[in-house]
C-alpha cells in the first residue's frame, strides 16, 4: 500500500519538476522589448462562463475588435473562461497579473470583491469591472467600474415594439385596451427593473394604452425557466414578449408561438426569422479600446466610467423588417437623434406616475454599504438622472402600468 | 456440416479474472495508460485545435505546476477535493450511493456564512469561527443523515433521495441570498468575518488540515471496529445481521459521519477561500469527488494521488482554454478521454483476456469452464 502511494507522490512530484523547469525556460524567452510600451502591453480577460452564453460571446466579441482596432497581437489578450463568482476569481486574476497583464478585465457583477481584494495587493495592475458598484466609493486608484447606458437602448426597443402593438391595433388583431407585453426578467434587480421600465416606457411613448407582466426567473440563466416563464406570459394574454435574461429560452418560444419578440444582447433573427423584430445591447468596444489605451499612453482611467448610446456603447440590431411594422427603422433614428441631442429623457417624469401620482423627489442606493441605504437624490430638471451618479443601474421605482407576477425574485 | 459449425462458434476470447497482481505491475499499467491516453489527447488535439502535441502536453502540466503561485492552488484544490471525497468514502464503502455531497458541502457552506453574517463582529472571531464549524458540521450531518434515516426506516433508494437533497440545498442557497440581498442582486460578496487564521501561505492551514483529516479517515476505516462493520455492511447486509451488527444504526451513523465531513469541507471553503457563498458554491465537486473515491477503492490514503491527477487534469485543461483560446469543450473531452483510459486499465488489472488458439479448439472450449468454476467460488468467498 504504501508503496502504491510512495509512487504516485514521486510521479507527481517527478512531473511538477519537469514543469517548472519548462515553466522557467519559456520565462526567459520572454525578455521584454523595453522601450515600446504598446508591445509590452497585456489584456487579462475573466470571464463568468464561455462563448455559449450570450452575456460572456458579448465581452469575447467586443474584446477582439478592439484588439483588431488597437493592433495587438493575439498574445497580448489572454482568457480565462468559467471563472465563478468566488475564490477562484482572484486566483485568476493573480494568475493574469503573473502572466505579466497590465488590465485584468472581469464581466461578472458577483466578481466584484474578489478583483477588490486583488486590487489591493497588487497595485500596480489596473484592474476594471462591469456592471460593478463599489469603485466609486472603494477609494483605491487601480479599481474600476463600467457599464453603459443600456436603458437608453431599450427604449428604442420599447418604441419598436410600441409600433407593432399600433400595427395589432390597426389590423384589428386587438383592440387598444387589450395591448399587454410580456417581459422575462432574471431578478427584481435595479439592472432588471431599469431596464423594463425604460422598454415599457419607450413602447408607451408611441402606444399610450400599452401594460406591462413581468415574470421573474430568479437566474440569469436557466433555459427551461424562461421558456416556461414565456409561454406563460402569452398564454395570459401577452401579445408581445421581451426579456432580460441570458438565455434562448423566451425568443424560441416566441417563434414557436409566432409572437413577436424584442430581444436583448444580440439579434436573434438567424434561430426566429419570424418574430425577431429588434434587439438592444451593450457594446463594451470602446470601453476595451479606452482601457487599453489609457494604459498605453500612460493614463488614468475613469474610477466610474459609462457608455451611452452617443458613445456607440449602446447598440441596437438590423430591424427584422418581416416582423417589425413598417417604418420601425426610421422611427428608432428619429428617436435615437433625439435622445442623443438631449430632447428626451427616457424616465421623464411627466410620462410616468407612481401610485397614481408623479415623481417629484427618489433617493437612490447609490453608494453601496451593509444596509443598502438610499443615499442620494437622483430626480432633477423633471427627470431621473439613471446611469449619471454611478454606472451600473439605480432605477429600481415601481412604476404604474407594470405588474410583477411573482416580485419574490 | 459447416452451417452447424458456424452456429456454435464461440467469441475469439474470453475474460479470465486475474490472481492478485504485484503492485509495481498493476502501477505500471496504471502510468501507461496515462501515458497513452495523454499521448491519444495531443495527437487528437493536432487535428481538433492544430496544437503542437509537446506545446499542448507542457500546457497539460503548466497549467497545474507552472508557477508557485499555481502549486499552491493545485494543493489546495486538491485537499479541497479530497477532503469532499473523504466525505463520501465510508458511505461507498458501506455501499450506500450518496451522491448528495454537493448538497451535503452547500449547506455547510450556507450554515457557516449564516453564522458569519448573523454573529460576525458580535462575538469575537475565534469563538465566531468555532459557531461556524458546528453550525456547519451540523447542517451537512442533518443533510446527510436524513436520506440514511429514511432509508433505515422505509427502505427509500438513497442515490434519489441524496441527489434531490441537492436541490434542495442549491434552493436554500438561492432562497437566503435574496434574503440577504434587499437589492435584489443576489450576490453577496467577500464577508469581513470569519476567517480562518493564515499560517505561512494563505492555504497551508486547510491543506494541513485536510491531510490531517486524511489521516483519521484512513485509521477510522482499517483500524476500528465501526470502519470493520462499514466493510461488513457493504459486502452482505446479511453476514452483518448474522454477527450481530445493528445495520440499520451502522447506515444512519455512517451517513451522519459523511454529511458531517461534507459540512466541514463546507466550512473550509467559506472561512479560508470565499467567505461567501453562491449556489455554485461546491462547483460539481461532490460528484467528482465519487471519482476521486472510486479510483483509489476507497483508500483515503491512495485518494491524496487520486486527487492531485484529477486537479491536475482539471488545471492542465483549463491553460489550454487560455492558452489556445478555445472553448471549455475540448478540455473537458481531454478529462473524460483520461479518466476513461484509467477504468479501462482497472478492467485488464483486474482481469485478462484469453485468446482461443485456432488449431486446439477443444482445449480452448474446456478451458475456459474450469477457470469460470474457481472464479465463482473466489466470489463466494
Amino acid at each position: 500500500m504504501f508503496k502504491k502511494i510512495l509512487s504516485v507522490c514521486l510521479v507527481v512530484l517527478m512531473l511538477a519538476g519537469l514543469c517548472v523547469s519548462f515553466a522557467a525556460c519559456s520565462k526567459k524567452d520572454e525578455t521584454p522589448a523595453a522601450d515600446d510600451k504598446k508591445k509590452d502591453f497585456k489584456l487579462g480577460v475573466i470571464l463568468l462562463h464561455d462563448e455559449a452564453s450570450t452575456y460572456d460571446k458579448n465581452f469575447i466579441e467586443a474584446v477582439e475588435r478592439a484588439k483588431e482596432q488597437l493592433g495587438l497581437e493575439d498574445s497580448q489578450v489572454v482568457y480565462k473562461k468559467n471563472i465563478p463568482e468566488s475564490n477562484e476569481c482572484y486566483e485568476a486574476a493573480a494568475d493574469l497579473v503573473d502572466a505579466g497583464c497590465d488590465i485584468i478585465f472581469a464581466d461578472s457583477f458577483g466578481h466584484e470583491t474578489h478583483m477588490i481584494k486583488a486590487a489591493k495587493e497588487f497595485t500596480d495592475v489596473q484592474f476594471c469591472h462591469a456592471t460593478g458598484t463599489m469603485a466609486h466609493t472603494a477609494g483605491l486608484s487601480n479599481f474600476h467600474n463600467a457599464f453603459a447606458s443600456i436603458y437608453e437602448g431599450r427604449y428604442l426597443a420599447g418604441v419598436a415594439a410600441g409600433m407593432k402593438l399600433n400595427q395589432m391595433i390597426a389590423d384589428g388583431k386587438i383592440t387598444a385596451d387589450k395591448a399587454k407585453m410580456g417581459y422575462v426578467g432574471a431578478f427584481t434587480y435595479a439592472e432588471v427593473i431599469s431596464g423594463y421600465t425604460s422598454f415599457y416606457l419607450g413602447a408607451k411613448s408611441v402606444c399610450p394604452s400599452v401594460t406591462m407582466d413581468v415574470q421573474f426567473t430568479g437566474s440569469w440563466y436557466d433555459e427551461t425557466k424562461e421558456k416556461n416563464a414565456a409561454a406563460a406570459l402569452i398564454e395570459s394574454g401577452c401579445v408581445l414578449i421581451s426579456q432580460h435574461a441570458d438565455s434562448m429560452g423566451a425568443p424560441s418560444v416566441c417563434e414557436e408561438k409566432k409572437v413577436p419578440n424584442v430581444s436583448y444582447n444580440g439579434s436573434t433573427v438567424a434561430s426566429c426569422p419570424e418574430t425577431f423584430i429588434v434587439s438592444s445591447k451593450i457594446d463594451w468596444t470602446p470601453y476595451f479600446v479606452y482601457i487599453c489605451n489609457a494604459v498605453i499612453e500612460g493614463k488614468t482611467i475613469d474610477t466610474d466610467w459609462t457608455g451611452t448610446i452617443a458613445t456607440g456603447s449602446v447598440a441596437l440590431s438590423d430591424v427584422n423588417e418581416a416582423a417589425a411594422a413598417p417604418g420601425t427603422k426610421e422611427k428608432i433614428a428619429e428617436v435615437k437623434a433625439k435622445l442623443v441631442a438631449g430632447e428626451i429623457h427616457v424616465f421623464d417624469t411627466n410620462t410616468f406616475t407612481v401610485g397614481g401620482e408623479k415623481l417629484t423627489t427618489y433617493k437612490a442606493d447609490v453608494d453601496t454599504d451593509d444596509n443598502f441605504t438610499p443615499d442620494t437624490e437622483v430626480v432633477a430638471d423633471g427627470y431621473f438622472h439613471e446611469s449619471e451618479k454611478r454606472s451600473a443601474p439605480y432605477f429600481d421605482v415601481k412604476i404604474d402600468g407594470i405588474t410583477l407576477l411573482n416580485a419574490e425574485f | 456440416m459447416k452451417t452447424r459449425e458456424k452456429r456454435i462458434v464461440e467469441p475469439p476470447f474470453h475474460v479470465v479474472k486475474r490472481a492478485a497482481m504485484p503492485v509495481w505491475q498493476s502501477m505500471l499499467i496504471r502510468v501507461a495508460a496515462v501515458v497513452i491516453a495523454l499521448l491519444f489527447c495531443s495527437i487528437l488535439a493536432i487535428f481538433l485545435i492544430d496544437a503542437d502535441p509537446i506545446e499542448f502536453i507542457t500546457t497539460l502540466f503548466e497549467g497545474a505546476f507552472g508557477s508557485s503561485r499555481r502549486l499552491w492552488k493545485f494543493a489546495k484544490d486538491a485537499s479541497v477535493l479530497l477532503c469532499i471525497a473523504l466525505a463520501i468514502t465510508p458511505a461507498f464503502r458501506m455501499r450506500f450511493w450518496n451522491i448528495g455531497a454537493e448538497g451535503q458541502t452547500l449547506v455547510g457552506a450556507l450554515a457557516s456564512v449564516a453564522v458569519a453574517i448573523y454573529l460576525g463582529g458580535k462575538v469575537p472571531e475565534w469563538l465566531l469561527l468555532i459557531i461556524m464549524f458546528l453550525a456547519a458540521v451540523i447542517m451537512g450531518a442533518i443533510w446527510g443523515g436524513l436520506p440514511a434515516f429514511f432509508k433505515a426506516k422505509w427502505q427509500t433508494n438513497e442515490t434519489l433521495f441524496t441527489l434531490m437533497m441537492n436541490y434542495v440545498a442549491s434552493g436554500l442557497v438561492a432562497y437566503f441570498l435574496l434574503l440577504w440581498t434587499p437589492s435584489g442582486s443576489s450576490v453577496l460578496g467577500r464577508l469581513d468575518n470569519g476567517h480562518l487564521p493564515v499560517i505561512g501561505h494563505e492555504y497551508l492551514l486547510l491543506i494541513i488540515v485536510v491531510l490531517v483529516m486524511t489521516v483519521i479517515a484512513y485509521v477510522y476505516l482499517q483500524h476500528t471496529k465501526q470502519g470493520y462493520e462499514i466493510s461488513v455492511v457493504g459486502e452482505s447486509e446479511n453476514t452483518a445481521r448474522y454477527i450481530g451488527i445493528s445495520v440499520n444504526k451502522v447506515i444512519v451513523r455512517t451517513m451522519i459521519i459523511s454529511g458531517a465531513i461534507c459540512g466541514i469541507a463546507g466550512f473550509l471553503i467559506v472561512s479560508a477561500l470565499d467567505h461567501s457563498i453562491t449556489e455554485t458554491t461546491v462547483g460539481g465537486m461532490g460528484f467528482t469527488a465519487i471519482m476521486v473515491s472510486w479510483l483509489a477503492k476507497f483508500n483515503p490514503l491512495v485518494m491524496i494521488g487520486t486527487s492531485s491527477f484529477i486537479t491536475f487534469l482539471q488545471q492542465g485543461s483549463a491553460q489550454i482554454t487560455t492558452n489556445f483560446n478555445i472553448d471549455s469543450a475540448f478540455p473537458d473531452m481531454v478529462v473524460g478521454i483520461v479518466l476513461f483510459f484509467i477504468i479501462g486499465c482497472e478492467f485488464f488489472i483486474g482481469y485478462s483476456l484469453k485468446f482461443r488458439k485456432k488449431d486446439n479448439k477443444k482445449k480452448a472450449v474446456d478451458a475456459p469452464k474450469a477457470e469460470e468454476t474457481t472464479d465463482k467460488e473466489e466470489k463466494a468467498q
